[in-house]
């Protein structure tokens, strides 16, 4: 592996809202398409750190760099999929998507087959968001992402809403697209399962205030199987770090 | 919500529907021909059943509905525009918003009906000042429920807005109004039906045709039958008006 660019370059980064402190010096680098899995329980301020780097939330101290600029203000660079598909009820999947384009775009309805495609909803371009299943919607909402071609795609629980089933499929498609498209993505999650499965790295977080605790590397060999013992071992590293004085599960040992 | 869909269900749920009505009915037959009531206050449905056949013939039921139909549509319409207008403006400006703010509140707990006098020695007792008061009834709903459907637009599609650094045009027009479109129907519902209630308002002072014009005239010539069949064509034809609003507002909002 030859040395990458930096997609995304996170130094000390400190959060307060008010008094509280959410964030706690947090550094972090993403190289150019890689895929980084955050883990932390809730209300540890996962959300708050992607969407600094998204640009939706400012930052009280330190620096975040995107693709070596200061993240000043959301860009259609940089997409987002919330934990909500956040599609418009009174726009079908088609105008949704069209609606995330930039203005003049040309050939928008090549754009949106595109991208309908590549999530395998091309038969429900004219469908209104309530006609959809939750896992429908949301791949709509990744679609509508990618329409954009960001370099970086930043996903705060996107699979959250939905259940074991839907989620493990959609994680195969992400993966996929992933490796199609090669974009950075930074996934935040609280499934250590999600994590391993996708990140190349995980970064686990400790809460009050938010820190990075450790940054595990995965194994490409955990993005293939779910079942082999490199997968349950990366699993158990993840685990112990939020249990580490509990025993573990016997459907953990080896 | 509708109940089953079966055919014996259907029409269990209408006859639920109706049901009330239909005793209301029989009770007044019953006050009228076993009561202690005098007929000449209180005429039988029968009567006003007659007294309405009578109308219908001779054109005068049809004429006094579509003088004052016409005279809310007029109101009504002009009142959508401006408020529509004006709300689309407030709720999208806040220094505008904060420009107009003290003036609407002072306005707004001013009844239509109090605009009456006003109306008339301004305008007289022609058209013109019916058309105020039916304007001024209609208005305030209107505006204020776009006003407020604009600010209540989902913050969380504004943030989607800036990731997608959607324009202030696309924004405007494809997120924040049909965002507010519930609320700006529910507006215009209330408005319409308030500016119901205002025609007859005003054509009871002043006015030689109409429903309300109906209901004082029968007052003065000692006509319980007609008051009462001029207060149940109120009730019948504001029904109908708002069940034609919801019908539309359901197919706007084709997507919910
Ligand atoms: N706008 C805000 N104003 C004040 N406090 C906030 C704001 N947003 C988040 N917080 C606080 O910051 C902390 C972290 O919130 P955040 O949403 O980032 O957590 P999270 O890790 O994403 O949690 P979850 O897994 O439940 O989504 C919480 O204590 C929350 O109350
Ligand atoms: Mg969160």
């Amino acid at each position: 592996m030859g040395e990458k660019e930096t997609a995304v370059k996170i130094s000390n980064l400190n959060k307060y809202f008010a008094d509280l402190q959410v964030l706690s010096d947090i550094s972090l680098d993403v190289k150019k398409g890689e895929f980084i899995s955050v883990i932390g329980v809730s209300g540890c301020g996962k959300s708050t750190l992607i969407r600094i780097i998204g640009g939706l939330e400012t930052l009280t101290d330190g620096e975040v760099l995107v693709n070596g600029e200061t993240v000043k203000k959301p860009s259609r660079k940089v997409g987002f999929v919330f934990q909500d598909h956040r599609l418009l009820p009174w726009l079908t999947v088609e105008d949704n998507i069209k609606l995330a384009l930039e203005k003049g775009t040309k050939d928008t309805d090549e754009i949106v087959d595109k991208y309908l495609k590549l999530v395998g909803l091309e038969s429900f371009k004219k469908a209104y968001p309530t006609q959809l299943s939750g896992g429908m919607a949301q791949r709509v909402a990744i679609a509508r992402a990618l329409a954009n071609q960001p370099d970086i795609l930043l996903l705060d629980e996107p699979f959250g809403a939905l259940d074991a089933i839907t989620r493990i499929s959609m994680q195969q498609e992400l993966q996929k697209i992933w490796k199609k498209e090669n974009i950075t993505m930074i996934l935040i999650t609280h499934d250590i399962a999600e994590a391993v499965f996708l990140g190349e790295r995980v970064v686990v977080m400790s809460s009050r205030p938010g820190r990075v605790k450790d940054i595990i590397p995965v194994d490409a060999v955990c993005h293939y199987q779910r079942t082999g013992s490199d997968f349950a071992r990366t699993r158990d590293r993840i685990y112990q770090e939020f249990f580490r004085d509990e025993e573990m599960p016997f459907a953990y040992n080896i | 919500m509708r109940a089953k869909k079966s055919v014996p269900g259907q029409i269990g749920w209408w006859a639920l529907y109706f049901a009330f009505p239909v005793l209301v009915v029989l009770l007044w037959e019953y006050i009228c021909h076993f009561g202690s009531v005098k007929i000449y206050n209180m005429p039988a449905p029968e009567i006003i059943l007659k007294d309405a056949f009578e109308k219908i013939q001779d054109g005068i039921l049809l004429k006094h509905i579509s003088v004052s139909f016409l005279r809310v549509l007029e109101g009504f319409l002009i009142a959508a525009v401006a408020a529509l207008i004006l709300g689309v403006l407030i709720g999208l400006n806040k220094y505008f918003e904060r420009f107009t703010e003290l003036v609407l509140q002072i306005l707004k707990p001013i009844p239509p009906i109090a605009w009456i006098p006003l109306a008339i020695l301004w305008f007289g007792i022609g058209e013109s000042s019916k058309l105020y008061i039916i304007f001024y009834g209609a208005f305030f709903p209107i505006l204020l429920n776009t006003v407020d459907g604009i600010h209540n637009v989902d913050k969380r599609y504004l943030e989607l807005a800036r990731v997608y650094e959607v324009d202030k045009w696309r924004l405007t027009w494809k997120m924040i109004l049909p965002g507010a479109l519930p609320s700006i129907l529910t507006g215009i519902r209330v408005g319409l039906g308030n500016a119901w209630v205002c025609v007859v308002a005003a054509e009871m002072i002043a006015a030689t045709k109409g429903v309300g014009y109906m209901l004082s005239n029968g007052r003065s010539m000692s006509r319980a039958d007609d008051v009462i069949l001029a207060m149940l064509l109120i009730g019948i034809v504001g029904k109908i008006m708002d069940d034609i609003l919801k019908v539309i507002s359901k197919r706007i909002m084709k997507w919910s």
